[in-house]
């Protein structure tokens, strides 16, 4: 296949490793990511999955591996590059936070907030970035007057709003979604699942996406990996892992989610017996 | 049918700086003895104002301004909860006694400075006449029943040193310790992975039907009160809009709200497709406005506007 801007490979990841005092966090993960998919990374808590998306955007630095990224510029390593060489490519890597009220700053307003990135890129002057502000205001559907109010005044899933808005004002084509509906209430959580999934399709991202929640995640993604100590135990289309997992990891991972039906009743695998 | 718990037009208010707040509003349902009742909200729905009120813990600036919970466990003579002074020995025996509690997040009902053994102990001293030996000893066999093995040196062990599943299965242990009328979980598994989930799930499903408690269980996942529960309440906003069996609410529901929970669950919607909302499910249907909650001839409850009823009946 060849490489054109709508389809390719945005990101490739590489025998990427992350010790904290010498305890693996990630070991040994490789895998590509395609432009304008979702790829879902799901595991239990402590099974890196954040830490490996942390490492990839270096949020906080891989001691082994490679991280090749697709950037407008063409393709860079980002593992051994300086803090300073990283700033313009952090224009096209951006991260949507689990918890809404811890990832806005208080003091600003809501058209501080949306606007930093511009400022601190120093993108447009001051009418551009303030037309830029609105035009992403309507793209994550807040009304205009949202501009001069502060995040306090605005619920949980208009504040995940914001932080879309402030994720996507420099065009990102990586977008990183750790957790990003987990603390929300299923009806919320519904509309940003369906305000992520429109953007996508307007704005051509690419989404990595980190759940523990696997109904969600069989609803967005297209691919998935799964993750267990560290190590991806199991990659592939999200469907075929769903309906047909090949290792037991998976399997008891899949066992363990709940059915909202009464009469498929849970039968959890039991991890000793599996050996896990 | 045997009712160990009855509500009825349990109203609570919380007075803030922004006015009078009502948290419960008319809120009335049964729970039937030995059976788990799931209630089943968003954030905000009133479900753990409802627990609180059954335990007595409401705080200020929460009040409860009206209804009864009418209480009528084994071998003791019925009371009614709202009305019991606060120097009445009945409160102390509700509280962690006749009914306890699961809450969400085990490290806030496990102290750090005791180990696990003397804090399971202290829920028996607390309410049985029983010596320091015979509750450690009753301590050992209940945190054994739940789940916790090598229990000789773990009953020495302190919370820091339980994974979050295991302190949750000691809170469990220390719920159920008093052999409890009934037992209240607020959200237990809401903070765990959902593989111990599961553990925690199949654990408090199985001692319910080994000790015959009944429970009370908070959660907003569907998926947790279809696997849980036998009979549901739907809150919405401090209020009641639909009673059923798990059946009935889950495969049938009557009320556009349960409806639209229903339909916004990920799992269950076709890939590709946008998730339906709540406010799309609901349509023109005002469901802040409190309407008499109607039974169906079905046995269910709904709350719902009279025209709308009929076309519920059929």
């Amino acid at each position: 296949m060849n490489e054109t801007p709508a389809n390719g490979k945005l990101l490739e990841v590489e025998g990427l490793s992350k010790y904290f005092d010498g305890v693996p966090a990630v070991e040994d993960v490789s895998f590509d990511v395609q432009r304008s998919e979702t790829l879902g990374i799901v595991g239990e808590s402590g099974s890196g999955k954040t830490t490996l998306v942390r490492a990839i955007l270096r949020a906080i630095d891989p001691d082994q591996g490679v991280v090749r990224f697709n950037s407008a510029g063409g393709w860079v390593e980002l593992q051994d590059m300086t803090a300073k060489e990283l700033i313009p490519l952090r224009r096209e890597m951006q991260m949507i936070f689990q918890d809404p009220f811890a990832s806005l700053n208080p003091r600003m307003t809501v058209r501080e907030i949306i606007e930093e990135p511009l400022i601190i890129h120093r993108v447009g002057d001051s009418s551009e970035r303030i037309d830029a502000v609105r035009d992403m205001l309507a793209h994550v559907q807040l009304e205009e007057d949202s501009l001069t109010r502060y995040p306090h005044a605005f619920s949980g899933g208009q504040r995940q709003r914001i932080g879309i808005a402030r994720a996507l004002i420099l065009r990102p084509n990586l977008v990183v979604c750790d957790e990003s509906v987990s603390a929300l209430d299923v009806s919320v959580q519904a509309q940003i699942i369906n305000l992520l999934e429109d953007l996508q399709s307007q704005l051509g991202l690419t989404y990595l996406f980190v759940a523990h929640d696997l109904s969600v995640v069989q609803h967005i993604c297209d691919r998935v990996l799964v993750m267990h100590r560290g190590r991806v135990v199991e990659t592939g289309n999200v469907d075929d892992i769903f309906d047909n997992p090949q290792e037991d990891y998976t399997r008891l991972l899949l066992s363990a989610v709940p059915s909202p039906d009464p009469d498929v009743p849970l039968k959890p695998l039991d991890r000793r017996e599996l050996g896990l | 049918m045997d009712t160990v718990l009855k509500v009825r037009d349990l109203a609570v208010d919380f007075k803030t700086d922004l006015g009078l707040t009502h948290a419960l509003v008319d809120v009335g349902f049964d729970m039937p003895r030995g059976k788990v009742t799931a209630i089943v909200g968003e954030s905000g729905s009133g479900k753990s104002v409802t627990a609180n009120c059954i335990m007595r813990i409401i705080q200020p600036p929460g009040r409860i301004v009206g209804g009864t919970i009418d209480f009528a466990p084994q071998g003791m003579d019925p009371f009614e909860i709202v009305s019991l002074g606060k120097r009445d020995p009945r409160l102390k025996e509700l509280r962690g006694g006749l009914i306890s509690m699961v809450f969400q997040e085990p490290m806030t009902a496990l102290s750090p400075v005791y180990t696990v053994g003397n804090q399971v102990a202290e829920a028996i001293l607390c309410h049985r006449k029983v010596g320091r030996k015979q509750a450690w000893q009753e301590a050992a066999e209940m945190l054994e029943r739940v789940g916790i093995d090598d229990i000789d040196r773990r009953i020495r062990m302190y919370p820091f040193e339980f994974s979050g599943g295991m302190r949750q299965r000691v809170v469990i242990a220390m719920a159920l310790v008093c052999h409890p009328e009934i037992l209240i979980c607020d959200e237990p598994t809401t903070a765990l992975d959902v593989t111990i989930q599961a553990e925690i799930l199949t654990l408090i499903r199985d001692l319910q039907q080994e000790l015959g408690n009944s429970v009370l269980f908070i959660t907003h996942d569907i998926g947790v009160v279809a696997q849980l529960a036998d009979q549901v309440v739907v809150m919405y906003q401090g209020r009641v809009l639909e009673i059923g069996t798990v059946r009935q609410v889950l495969k049938d529901p009557v009320h556009p709200y349960t409806k639209g929970l229903l339909a916004a669950i990920p799992g269950l919607a076709p890939k590709g497709e946008p998730l339906a909302t709540i406010a799309t499910v609901v349509g023109d249907t005002d469901i802040t406005r409190p309407y008499p909650l109607v039974t169906l001839r079905d046995g269910r409850q709904v709350s719902l506007p009279r025209d709308q009823l009929q076309g519920a009946v059929g």
